[in-house]
C-alpha cells in the first residue's frame, strides 16, 4: 500500500479502464468508449465518497466480472472442439452470457446432486456459537443458530431448486394440457378455460400466493399446488395461442378426418410443432417461480425452518447487513446468478429460433 | 370522441365483473377454512352453546352466500370489516397506510419512467454496439435478482457504509414531505432499479420493432440523421406498446412493493399485509387482496386505453 492511501488494486483497475478508454478510442468503437468512460467516472465518484476500500470492492467486482468473462470463454472453446461440428457452429455464434448461464447451471446441478458430499456439515447441525466469523472449519461462519452458512447454501441449492423445478414442472403439465385441449376442442371447454385463466390472472401473482398460503397454511404440498396453479394460467394462455395455429393446418385436419383421438393428436401432431416456445417458455418460467418461491421463503411463508432454503437464509441473517457483513447477501447472490444464469440461455435460445425463421 | 367514451365505459364494465369475480375467489377461498371464527375465537374450551351464540353474534349462522353479499356491501361502503387480532377496523389500518405505499411508488415511478424510456430509446440507438449490450447484461441482471438482495445491497451501500440514509425507514404519522423523501429514499431506488430495468427493456423492444418498418428505411435513405429518426418518425409509433409497457410496470411494481417494503420495514400496506397472513387475520388479507386486485386490474385497463387513444388505427376494431 502506497503512501498515498492507494492500493494494488485500484491502481491495476484505473490503469485497466484507460486502457479500455483508449483501446476503443483507437478501434472507434463509440459505445466501448462511453461504458468506459462511464466506468471512469463511476470510480471517481466512489473514490470521492468512500476513498480507498469504495475502490477496492469495485476491482474487487471488476476481477469477478472478468474472471466468470474468462471462464465462459474457455467453456465456449472447449464445447466448440468437443461436440461434432454440426452443434459447434451453433455454439461458436453463441454469446458468452449463454455460456455464463450454463456455468452457473452446471455448478448448481452439482450443487444439488452431490450436496452431501461437498457440504462439511448437515443443514441444521449446531457447528460452534452463534454468528462465529468466517474461520478455515466454516469459512462463510456460521448462523444466527451456530450453523455452517456454506453448508446451508449448498443444501439450500437442493431444497429451493428441486422445490421451483417440481412446481414449474406441475404448472406446465397443468397449463399445456390445459391449452392443448382448449385449442383442440374449442368452444364452450375453451371459454370456461380462457376466463377461468383471466381471473387467475388479475391478481398479482404475489399476492396471490400470499392469500392462498394464508388460508391453507405452509407446507411444501400446498406452497407447489398454490405455486403451480398461479402459473399454470400464463402457461395456458401461451400454450393455446401456439397451439391454435398448429391445429387448424391440413395435416391435423387429415389425422382428425383418419379418426385419430385427442390424445393421439396432442402427442404426434401438436407437442411436436410447439416444443421450441414452450422450452423457452419453461426457462422463463422457472425463473419467475424461484424468484416468487425466494419471495415467498423471504417472508418466512415458503419452506420453514430448519430446512435451509436461500429465500429464508437471507431473512434469518439479515440482521449481520446493519454491521456491514456481507454474507445474508451470498444466498441472496446465488438467487440472483441462477436466474440470470436461466436468462441469459432462454435469451439465447430465443435469438437463435428467430435466427432460424429469419433464415427460412 | 363517443367512440373513446364508451370503449372506456366498456373497459371499465368488464373491469368491474372481473372484480366481482376475484371479490367471489377472495371470499369463498377463506370460507373454506376447516372450522370457523367463532370456535377460533372462544378457543377449544368453549361449549356447544357458547360457540352458537357466538356464532349468531358474528352472523355466521346464515347461509355463506348470503353474508357474501353483506360482505361486499360493506366493502363498497368502505367498511372493510373488523381486524381478528386487534379487534380494531381494518379500514382504520388500511387507510394510513396505504397512503403511504402510494407515496413509495410513486416517488419510485416519477424517477423510473423518464429514466427507463430515455435509457431504452438510447440502447435502440446503439443498438448491437457495447453500449447497448451491457445495457442489456445490466438490465437482465437487474430484472432476474430478487428485490431484497437489491434492497440490502443499496442498504450495505449507502446506509450502513457510507451513512447517507437510514437503514430503517420508520415513517411517524405526519412527517414533513422532506423527512419522508429522505426516510423512502432507498426503498424507492430499489424499486426504481427493478423497474427501471423492465420498462427499458421492453422500450427497447418496441422501439426496435418499429425501426423495422419501411417509413423508417426512407426516412434513413433520405438523409434525416438517427436520433431525428429516433425521435420524428420511431417514437411517435412506438407510444402505444411504451404506454402498455409503463403501465404493466407498474403494476408488476406491486409485488416489489411488498418485499421491498419488508426489508425496509416500511409502514405500507404490503408489511401489513405480510404481518396479517402470518397471523392468519383474514378480514385485512382479504381487504388489502381486494385492493392490490383493484389496482392491478385498474392498471391493465389503462394499459389498453392507453395503447388505444394513442394508436388511431386501434380505435375501429375490425
Amino acid at each position: 500500500m502506497s503512501p498515498l492511501g492507494v492500493s494494488v488494486l485500484s491502481i491495476g483497475f484505473i490503469a485497466l479502464i484507460c486502457v479500455a478508454f483508449a483501446a476503443t478510442l483507437y478501434r472507434g468503437e463509440k459505445g466501448g468508449s462511453v461504458i468506459a468512460a462511464l466506468l471512469a467516472a463511476l470510480t471517481a465518484i466512489t473514490w470521492f465518497v468512500a476513498g480507498r476500500d469504495g475502490v477496492d470492492t469495485l476491482a474487487i467486482v471488476a476481477v469477478v466480472f472478468v474472471l466468470a468473462m474468462v471462464a465462459s470463454y474457455a467453456l465456449r472453446w472447449l464445447l466448440i472442439r468437443l461436440v461434432p461440428s454440426t452443434l459447434a457452429t451453433v455454439f461458436r455464434s453463441a454469446p458468452l452470457t449463454a455460456m455464463f448461464g450454463f456455468i452457473v447451471i452446471g455448478v448448481c446441478l452439482a450443487m444439488v446432486i452431490f450436496a452431501p458430499f461437498i457440504a462439511p456439515f448437515s443443514e441444521s447441525e449446531i457447528v460452534s456459537k452463534a454468528y462465529a466469523p468466517p474461520a478455515a472449519t466454516y469459512w462463510l461462519g456460521t448462523d444466527q443458530l451456530g450453523r455452517d452458512i456454506f453448508s446451508r447454501i449448498v443444501f439450500g441449492a437442493r431444497n429451493s431448486i428441486l422445490l421451483s423445478l417440481t412446481a414449474t414442472i406441475a404448472a406446465f403439465l397443468l397449463g399445456t394440457l390445459a391449452g392443448l385441449f382448449a385449442a383442440i376442442r374449442g368452444g364452450v371447454i375453451d371459454q370456461t378455460l380462457g376466463r377461468l385463466a383471466d381471473v387467475l390472472m388479475s391478481i398479482p401473482a404475489l399476492i396471490l400466493a400470499l392469500l392462498l398460503l394464508s388460508i391453507l397454511g405452509t407446507n411444501l404440498v400446498v406452497l407447489v399446488g398454490v405455486v403451480a396453479a398461479i402459473y399454470a394460467p400464463r402457461i395456458f394462455r401461451l400454450t393455446r395461442s401456439v397451439a391454435a395455429n398448429v391445429v387448424v393446418t391440413d395435416f391435423v385436419e387429415a389425422s382428425r378426418i383418419r379418426g385419430e383421438g385427442d390424445w393421439y393428436l396432442i402427442r404426434r401432431e401438436i407437442l411436436p410443432n410447439i416444443a421450441a416456445p414452450l422450452i423457452a417458455e419453461f426457462g422463463l418460467q422457472f425463473c419467475y417461480v424461484f424468484l416468487l418461491i425466494a419471495g415467498l421463503s423471504f417472508l418466512g411463508l415458503g419452506i420453514q425452518p430448519p430446512t435451509a432454503d436461500w429465500g429464508s437464509m437471507v431473512r434469518e441473517n439479515a440482521v449481520l447487513i446493519s454491521f456491514g457483513k456481507i454474507t445474508p447477501l451470498i444466498p441472496a447472490m446465488a438467487i440472483a446468478l441462477l436466474t440470470v444464469g436461466v436468462n441469459f440461455i432462454v435469451d439465447w435460445m430465443l435469438k437463435l429460433t428467430a435466427g432460424l425463421k429469419e433464415r427460412m | 370522441m363517443t367512440d373513446i367514451v364508451s370503449l372506456i365505459i366498456k373497459r371499465l364494465g368488464l373491469g368491474l365483473l372481473t372484480m366481482l369475480v376475484v371479490s367471489i375467489l377472495i371470499f369463498f377461498a377463506v370460507e373454506l377454512l376447516p372450522g370457523d371464527s367463532a370456535q377460533a375465537a372462544l378457543g377449544q374450551m368453549a361449549t356447544g352453546e357458547t360457540v352458537a351464540a357466538m356464532r349468531k353474534q358474528m352472523g355466521l349462522d346464515v347461509p355463506a352466500i348470503v353474508r357474501y353479499f353483506y360482505w361486499l356491501q360493506d366493502f363498497v361502503h368502505g367498511d372493510f370489516g373488523t381486524s381478528m387480532i386487534s379487534h380494531t377496523s381494518v379500514a382504520g389500518a388500511i387507510l394510513g397506510r396505504f397512503a403511504n405505499s402510494f407515496f413509495l411508488a410513486g416517488f419510485a415511478a416519477i424517477i423510473a419512467i423518464p429514466l427507463a424510456v430515455s435509457l431504452g430509446v438510447a440502447a435502440a440507438l446503439f443498438r448491437d454496439t457495447i453500449f447497448d449490450k451491457s445495457v442489456n447484461v445490466t438490465s437482465l441482471t437487474a430484472v432476474s435478482a430478487p428485490e431484497f438482495l437489491l434492497g440490502y445491497i443499496l442498504v450495505v451501500i449507502f446506509a450502513v457504509k457510507l451513512r447517507w440514509f437510514p437503514p430503517i425507514s420508520n415513517i411517524r404519522d405526519g412527517a414533513e414531505i422532506g423527512e419522508r423523501i429522505f426516510r423512502s429514499f432507498l426503498p424507492a431506488m430499489t424499486l426504481v432499479l427493478v423497474a427501471t430495468a423492465h420498462m427499458m427493456r421492453m422500450t427497447r423492444a418496441a422501439i426496435i420493432n418499429v425501426l423495422a418498418g419501411p417509413y423508417i428505411e426512407m426516412a434513413r435513405l433520405k438523409g434525416v440523421p438517427p436520433w431525428r429518426v429516433i425521435v420524428r418518425h420511431a417514437l411517435p409509433n412506438a407510444w402505444a406498446p411504451i404506454i402498455n409497457v409503463v403501465t404493466l410496470s407498474l403494476a408488476y411494481m406491486i409485488t416489489g412493493v411488498v418485499l421491498v417494503e419488508v426489508v425496509f420495514d416500511y409502514p405500507g400496506i404490503g408489511q401489513l399485509l405480510v404481518d396479517s397472513v402470518s397471523k392468519r387475520d383474514f378480514p385485512i388479507v382479504q381487504a388489502c387482496c381486494l385492493i392490490f386486485a383493484a389496482i392491478f386490474i385498474l392498471l391493465n385497463i389503462a394499459a389498453d386505453v392507453g395503447s388505444i387513444l394513442t394508436n388511431p388505427r386501434l380505435k375501429r376494431p375490425k
